[in-house]
């Protein structure tokens, strides 16, 4: 089947700098698959994504969507002014108005029914990412594109909001491209996980990954495991061309490239 | 009925009041308020422009309006220390206004005309003037409405949306540039800003929705115009700065209300 989104040699520069974030970046998303990017604070997660939807200039590359592609957006901490007056009714309906019949059936596929006249400013950090993402099914997208949907949730909240990915996912065949923090859940849920850091260090799925020693060890210490999925050698050098090489499964990989 | 002065400083009021209700709803939910007074400042530098090139009083305000409101969207969307960078750019915009008019020979004596306006002397060309210019501006905001909001609620969602934030953002500086010259007669540069951002101050606390609290600034900004008029006939004082006390006693009133 052919990719949603097809990106090669990605190269993105800070805005107005010439600072390089991501550098000569590989990457597809399939229908109905759901892609999960990780990788510590600044490696340049979110600005793929922001160049993948064509909301960011790119420094290199190219970025091709397929024709038609109806994409489901939630970005990164939406923050919403308590200036604007602004009920989830209404907020459905932004911009492309839809029917009350509509608006309800999203806010009951993801969980937060009658929902509808309460003030966005009003609603828990996990019922406001619940409507975000009734809001991104509105538009019946191939593609749902989530930047750190379950910032700011407990943790059974994290792990319900999973749950509602890949339920959403299994009922209407989207796929799910994700950027995460949570990497013992997103390793669970997705089929495929890539790890940046400037550059991919390493992608692969979750079974084969999982399969591996590493990652089995990452599971047995909790904490320490997510520090060390964290670390996992971003240290390394690689000379320029090498990056944006792909890694075998196991990310807890230890070499340099001479 | 047109031949009357005041029949006729209270139509221009309303006709103004009708757009800067809405509009000044934008300027309120994206914190503009700094922009609309740079914006308005900036009127007084056309003021004497126009007076020393001898154009209409609306093309010199229009004309610097467009300028400093373009400039300040600009510096905005570049990411400038807004608060400052605003501050310095809306006071120096009034200073060199009021030196320029300075050097305008039989201005000085007009100049707080300029700066809290002279709604008495409007004329039937200024009432075509604002009715037009208002009707130009409300109809670009309900035609853009849907855009205009996205954008303004999260301009990432707008983008995911096809939006270009940037040109709302634009179409937003430009009606600003277009009320803030219908408004020089009205209320005066000083006071311009206040008719966009009472109002819709005054609203926020009632409306459950965005379309509610344009409607409720445009009538609260009415009735003040209303009021306001009547009240500066009775205590003799001056309409503009008249107009927004009454205004401002609404907000005061809507905000003691909402607490209860």
């Amino acid at each position: 089947m052919s990719a949603l989104i097809e990106a090669e040699a990605l190269t993105i520069n800070r805005p107005d700098t010439a600072v390089t974030v991501l550098e000569r970046v590989d990457f597809r998303i399939r229908p109905g698959e759901i892609v999960t990017v990780v990788g510590p604070n600044g490696s340049g997660k979110s600005s793929l994504v922001r160049a993948l939807l064509g909301h960011m200039p790119l420094a290199g590359g190219r970025v091709s969507r397929r024709a038609g592609l109806r994409i489901g957006y939630v970005p990164q901490k939406v923050h919403v002014d308590t200036a604007i007056p602004m009920n989830v009714r209404r907020f459905l309906s932004l911009p492309r108005r839809v029917s009350d019949a509509e608006a309800e059936a999203a806010l009951t596929r993801t969980g937060v029914p009658g929902l509808g006249q309460r003030q966005l400013t009003q609603l828990s950090g996990g019922q406001f990412q619940r409507v975000l993402l009734a809001r991104a099914l509105l538009a019946d997208p191939h593609l749902l594109v989530l930047d750190e949907p379950t910032q700011g949730l407990d943790q059974p909240g994290i792990v319900a909001f999973y749950q509602l990915i890949d339920e959403v996912r299994r009922q209407t065949g989207a796929a799910v491209l994700m950027v995460s923090h949570d990497l013992l859940v997103v390793m669970r849920s997705s089929d495929r996980v890539i790890c940046l850091n400037g550059h991919v260090c390493c992608e692969g799925t979750p079974e084969h990954v999982s399969n591996a020693p590493e990652y089995r060890a990452l599971f047995g210490a909790e904490a320490q495991g997510m520090l060390a999925l964290y670390r996992h050698h971003h240290d390394h050098d690689h000379d320029g061309t090498a990056a944006g090489h792909v890694h075998g499964p196991g990310c807890d990989h230890d070499h340099s490239h001479a | 009925m047109l031949d009357d002065f005041f029949t006729r400083a209270v139509l221009a009021g309303l006709g103004l009041a009708l757009v800067a209700g809405p509009l000044g709803c934008f300027v309120v939910w994206r914190r503009m308020a700094y922009f609309g007074d740079s914006t308005a400042h900036a009127a007084i530098l056309g003021v004497a422009l126009a007076l020393a090139f001898d154009v209409s009083i609306y093309a010199g305000t229009l004309a610097v309006a467009v300028v400093m409101a373009v400039t300040v969207a600009a510096l905005v969307s570049r990411g400038q220390a807004m608060d400052t960078m605003l501050g310095v750019l809306s006071h120096s915009a009034l200073a060199f206004g009021l030196v320029a008019i300075s050097f305008v020979p039989g201005a000085r004596s007009d100049l707080s005309g300029y700066l809290f306006g002279d709604i008495l002397a409007v004329g039937r060309s200024d009432l075509v003037l604002i009715w037009g210019g208002a009707a130009l501006v409300l109809a670009v905001l309900m035609i853009r409405w849907q855009r205009l909001l996205t954008s303004s609620l999260n301009e990432e969602l707008a983008m995911a949306a096809g939006i270009d934030p940037r040109v709302e953002r634009l179409v937003l500086s430009l009606a600003l540039a277009v009320v803030v010259a219908l408004a020089i007669r009205v209320v005066g540069s000083l006071l311009i800003s206040a008719m966009l951002i009472v109002p819709a101050a005054a609203a926020r606390g009632w409306a459950g929705s965005p379309e509610r609290m344009a409607a409720g600034a445009a009538l609260v900004a009415a009735a003040s115009v209303g009021l306001g008029m009547w009240a500066s006939l009775r205590l003799d004082s001056p309409a503009g700065p008249t107009i927004v006390t009454v205004a401002a006693i609404f907000f005061v009133a809507s905000q003691m209300l909402r607490r209860r």
